[in-house]
């Protein structure tokens, strides 16, 4: 459990390590809280020849709200969103899932933007992000650029659209309208384990009907999932039992799980189509 | 071998500095060169907490960190806690409350609760339980444990502390069968 | 007796029955405790394991030039540099041979091939990466029952033509014993006479004990003087002496074996590994202390797993629930080398006090022994040998035939235990159970529960078709045999099962004592001062107690199956009663009076009808050193070497509550009471965590744990992300209660307790989850109770449907 040798880099500005990692190229990785790439460069899995920490760029840091829209520094720690009185007010979707990730040592280390950058469908962060509808902002040598969650950030395993370049600085989340129900569901063996299903959701009613719904799905595929058909079922309707169970199936028949100690893929799937219902549910309760 | 490079940072209030590969991690200088056996491995994958020291005021699993990356830190270890000759609070509480047997998740457990405890001087058990969860033990069952942090809470509030485990509750009684 | 207890002097002297602060703590609270990974030493390398990716291979050719030329690369070792000493291969506790480094061949995964010696750990493991292994993969059998097929693949190709093993013939490759038991005639008769008979297959999987600090050593042998010292994280040390010493052939007196701060271990740390081995054969070799440390995954994959026990139980009774006989078949997967630990006559342990706390008249059990190509082990995991197998056993068979029977599974045990008045009692099975009260014990569980309340609870909850959670009631009533053993029954590698204890009395009243027994989280430092205090009179709080150093220590066979308290503390107490006879003499010589004169108050010999005339332990003391009548030798120690007359019968009665999500899967505990019997209570508040500990190790076996294996023979799981160990989130909690039952043949009356709850809740864990389904004709669930496999029950009776 020891890594190989590796140089290693700790930029103290944004510009800096773009340059770094565009010097360095293939050979080098970004090193964030550390907590999914140390594991793997210590079982050898990963073998980068130059880690560049992005531990002292200040500018990554931070939650801040710019008009309507929730500005979070990459390098956030997974305790600093439980812990933000701004979120708990304004997205407590983020902070209700940040306290489902992992434990609290991980935590303090862990951040958003390597979860979201890993590109690990287990992770937790890229359903909320598809659920929240968030925008990153990606820094390389051209410059700065925007991609939308939903619109094919997340590619497949380990796999995103980050560029090998690109630096992940900055997630931007439109402030949910205010009286939204939210609730994110997740079906873990223990602390510490990814889900074996979860599910996000943002919930606006109107009149007793559902006005708008983002439902997302966690490690049931090889990216997160937006269940678009279960979204698109509820819209208008009346958020009753039958509405709720059909919204699940829709879920459950976008998963494609891959069988794993958690459980088979009927399991998985059926265990997708649960938390649905229960983050369907709950968000319910909570609207106002 | 990538070159060796000299990190600084202080470990419990006294400047060190140790020569490391970039690689090594901080469990490793920590234990080896600074010889502080306090924090121990007991998985290597950032599970057990065996490793947690204090750092930077956040309760971090040294076995996943870099000691470069430690470079100006303030790291407190539990060769940190008692000070001027006395006990921590959450050190006499695990002893009070029997909140440890084979004593090798101890550093780790109490290292952590210190960090906890400061930023909640009043948990409930459940908070206790919640916020304790990056540390196993394979000995106690938690109970304990949960009782000892409760013990060093109330201490740290000013407020009168008292085992839970009175000496001479049993002693002295005979012990005859117990019959219906 | 005449003298009431002085309260003062009771308070000082800390003795049996007092909840005292524990001696270890003040080291590791403060992180000065010293495990064997914090011990240094001058020119120290490190050693790394290179190891198989394959279950079943031949090795074509190892080649170690490019980590050879590693600068700080020391050696690298494999079964050629080892054989010129002959320690390629060593001798099981189990009288099988093993493999210390693959010797041409490989027959489970992650199976030790090579070791790397470097200056530190860093190079040591690129060392164990550039070492180059050819391997030709052959086929491998992970399960038992096939692995006993006429074609299946041969494990050990060693072993051919071998058609005796260490416990009799061997009747296919891969079969190693069979062990039987009991009368089975007579039992078959029973059988076929009996009104209602049930019968239910049970796996018990492959577990690992998972202390938090792995498996290591360091190994230093002194060129010069010919001296080999071992820190070594063993529950046994001086069993690792004398293997340690059949092996190299350096006498047992040049070798001194330290356990030094263990850091758990729950059965782990019984065996001898092929780490230690190649840690002090290069230190033999090299003249520089060696250092050998597990990473999780080898301890989770290599170092002695537990269980993997497919059984199979019957029970004949009679209409009205009286049970008549009991059978059970056991195949038992001992993966691929037997390195069981057990005494050596049996080899399942003690599987058959699987007869339980049940008047059970006819019995008969037998045990097949297997290879298969998975790490060998089969250690006792916070339990007696194979007694958590048993206990298993027949507590879910007792449910099963209640089921049958459509009876109560409380009333179903009060109707078939052993009475009160019928102890001692002889089992058909040859072991005479002490002493135990059974019934009052579960009398005392149901009315703190309020048992009927809770079934009727259950019933509405039944019911009802709509309820979400299932709710389901665990009940068991289990008898532990511990405390091995009597040496006529119970020897390891011929040496018999005794314990040991020496006591010195200093001239200033303060005391050490040293034992055979090595503490790993149990308190010994606290709980055996508190014995001498009782029996000698000597302040516990000027005791020291030593384990460990086989150096000092009197030779004993360590701290496993909860042998501590009833051999090592029996002799103890012997020890220390010695001491305070021959105190009694000296007392009388000072005060003028015959011995018999004299009567034992706490601390003091008092002369009977003058209690105003006495001398106390400290004042004897003294007087040991200057003042002793004439014909009495000087000074104030004993030792005492103890072979118990039988085993210890701690018992206890559990009952669980939880409730199960149908749709999910999910289980919540929602109580857990747990009332154990372990005789004399020494040190309440360590009773009551050793309960606890072994509680939230039965809750994480019985919910989560599990070491499965695909077909190839990999493992999965064998990491803490997969392998269960809860947190204090997970972890239910508890509710303790205890009667007091002493064993009638034990010093003081005690029996031993840190793995009762291990052994009885883990089947109370089966017995709730499985009646939450037991209203729908579900008799048994295999373990482990994760939300996965609940729900896969769940689904199969349409639960989960909407």
């Amino acid at each position: 459990m020891i890594p190989r040798p590796f140089e290693y880099h700790a930029p103290t500005s944004l510009n800096d390590a773009v340059k770094l990692l565009g010097d360095l190229g293939a050979e080098a990785k970004l090193l964030a809280g550390g907590h999914s790439l140390l594991p793997m460069m210590k079982l050898r899995f990963a073998e980068p020849a130059h880690l560049i920490d992005l531990g002292r760029i200040d500018a990554l840091r931070g939650i801040g709200i710019d008009g309507q829209v929730i500005r979070i520094g990459a390098m956030t720690t997974e305790n600093e969103l439980v812990w933000s009185e701004l979120l708990q007010q304004h997205c407590p979707l983020l902070v209700e899932a940040a306290r489902l990730i992992s434990d609290p040592q991980v935590r303090y280390m862990g951040t958003i933007g390597g979860d979201i950058s890993h590109g690990d469908p287990g992770n937790d962060h890229p359903a909320l992000m598809i659920c929240l509808d968030a925008t990153f902002v990606l820094r390389g040598p051209q410059g700065e650029r925007t991609v939308k969650a939903v619109d094919g950030f997340f590619l497949g395993t380990y796999t995103t659209a980050l560029a090998p370049d690109e630096i992940l600085t900055e997630i931007r989340i439109p402030i949910p309208a205010e009286g939204s129900g939210w609730c994110y569901a997740k079906l873990k063996r223990k602390t510490g384990d990814f889900a074996t299903a979860a599910t996000a959701v943002l919930l606006r009613m109107k009149g007793g009907q559902v006005e708008d719904v983002s439902i997302a799905l966690t490690n049931v595929a090889d990216t997160a999932l937006k269940a678009r058909d279960a979204e698109g079922h509820l819209r208008g309707k009346r958020l009753d039992e039958a509405a709720i169970g059909e919204a699940a199936r829709l879920a459950m028949a976008i998963c494609q799980p891959a069988e794993d100690l958690r459980g088979n893929v009927e399991y998985k799937t059926a265990m997708a189509g649960e938390m649905t219902r229960r983050a369907l549910r709950t968000a319910a309760s909570r609207v106002h | 071998m990538a070159k060796k490079t000299v990190v600084s940072f202080r470990l419990n209030g006294v400047e060190t500095d140790v020569m490391v590969e970039p690689r090594e991690l901080l469990i490793h200088a920590l234990r080896e060169q600074c010889v502080h056996t306090g924090p121990h491995i007991g998985c290597d994958t950032s599970h057990c907490g065996a490793c947690t020291v204090d750092f930077n005021g956040k309760s971090v699993k040294s076995c996943t960190v870099l000691t470069v990356q430690a470079e100006g830190a303030e790291i407190i270890t539990i060769e940190g806690m008692a000070q001027g000759g006395e006990l921590h609070a959450l050190q006499e509480g695990f002893m009070q409350e029997h909140a440890l047997q084979c004593g090798f998740c101890t550093p780790g457990m109490i290292t952590r609760a210190y960090r906890l405890l400061k930023e909640n001087p009043s948990p409930t058990d459940e908070e206790v339980r919640y916020w304790m969860a990056g540390n196993l033990c394979r000995c106690t069952g938690y109970q304990n444990i949960v009782k000892a942090v409760q013990y060093a809470a109330r201490k740290l509030r000013g407020e009168a502390v008292e085992t839970s485990h009175p000496l001479l509750e049993e002693a002295g009684k005979p012990s005859e069968p117990v019959t219906a | 007796m005449g003298l009431e207890p002085n309260l003062e002097r009771l308070t000082q002297l800390e003795g049996i029955g007092c909840a005292r602060k524990r001696r270890e703590d003040p080291r590791f609270i403060q992180g000065r405790g010293t495990y064997v990974d914090d011990v240094k030493m001058p020119g120290m390398c490190f050693g790394a394991m290179v190891r198989s990716p394959y279950a079943s291979a031949r090795i074509r050719k190892i080649d170690a030039s490019r980590a050879l030329a590693l600068p700080g690369v020391i050696a690298v070792i494999t079964a050629e540099e080892l054989k010129p000493f002959k320690l390629h291969w060593m001798p099981t506790l189990a009288g099988d041979v093993q493999a210390v480094l693959a010797d041409g061949r490989v027959s489970f995964q992650n199976q030790e091939v090579a070791f790397v010696i470097a200056e530190n750990r860093y190079i040591a493991a690129d060392g164990a990466d550039l070492v180059e292994v050819e391997y030709e993969e052959l086929p491998a059998v992970v399960d038992p029952r096939k692995a006993l097929e006429p074609d299946a693949p041969v494990v050990r190709e060693d072993l051919a033509g071998k058609t005796d093993g260490a416990h009799g013939a061997r009747r296919h490759h891969n079969h190693i014993f069979t062990w039987e038991v009991g009368d089975k005639d007579k039992t078959a008769r029973a059988f076929e006479q009996a009104e209602v008979t049930v019968t239910q297959d049970m796996l018990y999987p492959r577990v690992h004990p998972c202390p938090l600090e792995t498996c290591g050593c360091v190994a230093s042998f002194d060129k010069v003087k010919g001296d080999l010292t071992v820190y070594i994280t063993s529950q046994a040390p001086h069993v690792v002496r004398t293997v340690v010493g059949l092996l190299s052939s350096v006498p047992e007196s040049k070798i001194r074996i330290i356990s030094p701060d263990i850091g758990g271990g729950f059965g782990n740390k019984v065996g001898v590994y092929p780490g230690y081995v190649c840690a002090i054969a290069s230190s033999i070799v090299l003249g520089r202390p060696v250092k050998w440390i597990e990473s999780r995954s080898e301890n989770l994959t290599t170092t002695a797993f537990a269980r993997d026990y497919w059984m199979t139980g019957e029970l004949a009774a009679t209409r009205d629930g009286v049970i008549k006989a009991l059978r059970v078949k056991v195949v038992a997967d001992h993966g691929a080398f037997d390195a069981c630990a057990d005494p050596s006559k049996w080899p399942a342990g003690m599987f058959h006090v699987c007869t339980g706390s049940y008047a059970i008249p006819n019995a008969f059990v037998s045990v097949d022994g297997v290879y298969t190509n998975k790490f060998p082990g089969g250690v006792a995991y916070r339990c007696s040998f194979r007694v958590t197998e048993a206990v298993y056993l027949i507590e879910r068979m007792i449910d099963v035939l209640a089921q049958k029977l459509g009876m109560d599974k409380a009333e179903i045990r009060l109707r078939n235990f052993i009475r009160k008045e019928q102890f001692p009692y002889q089992t058909p099975l040859g072991l005479e159970y002490d002493s135990g009260n059974y019934e009052t014990a579960l009398r005392k569980v149901m009315d703190a529960v309020d048992y009927a309340g809770l079934r009727a609870e259950q019933a509405a909850r039944r019911a009802d078709p709509g309820a979400e959670w299932l709710m389901g009631i665990g009940v068991t009533t289990f008898t532990e045999i511990v405390g091995a053993g009597p040496s006529k029954m119970c020897d390891i590698l011929g040496v018999g099962m005794f314990d040991s204890c020496e006591i010195r009395v200093h001239p200033d009243g303060s005391a050490i004592a040293r034992m055979g027994t090595i503490t790993q989280g149990q308190g010994h430092q606290t709980t055996y001062a508190q014995i001498i205090a009782s029996e000698a009179g000597i302040p516990a709080s000027v005791i020291q107690v030593e384990e460990g150093d086989t150096a000092t220590a009197p030779y004993g066979l360590g701290t496993y199956g909860s042998r501590s308290t009833p051999v090592g503390g029996a002799a103890t107490a012997r020890c220390a009663r010695k001491i305070r006879e021959k105190a009694r003499l000296i007392a009388a010589h000072l005060l003028e009076v015959s011995p018999d004169d004299l009567e034992f108050d706490l601390d003091r010999f008092v002369v009977k009808g003058a209690p105003g005339q006495a001398k106390t332990m400290k004042e004897i003391a003294w007087a040991a050193y200057n003042n002793v009548p004439s014909g009495l030798e000087m000074g104030l120690e004993a030792v005492d070497y103890y072979d118990p007359p039988n085993f210890t019968f701690p018992f206890g009665a559990y009952l669980c509550v939880l409730d199960i999500n149908r749709y999910t899967g999910e289980t919540k505990v929602r109580r857990f009471y747990a009332l154990d019997d372990c005789g004399t209570r020494i040190n309440p508040m360590i009773i009551e965590g050793q309960i606890h500990g072994g509680l939230t190790e039965g809750f994480a076996v019985a919910m989560g744990q599990q070491l499965p294996y695909d077909e190839q023979g990999n493992v999965l799981g064998g990491t803490l992300l997969d392998y269960f160990v809860p947190t204090a989130v997970e972890t239910p909690v508890w509710e303790t209660d205890y009667t007091v039952t002493p064993s009638p043949h034990h010093p003081i009356g005690a029996k031993g307790v840190a793995e009762s709850p291990h052994v009885g809740s883990i089947p109370c864990f089966s017995s709730a989850v499985t009646d939450a389904f037991a209203h729908l004709g579900v008799t048994h669930m295999d373990m482990p109770h994760n939300a996965y496999r609940i729900w896969r029950q769940s689904h199969a009776l349409g639960l989960d449907r909407r």
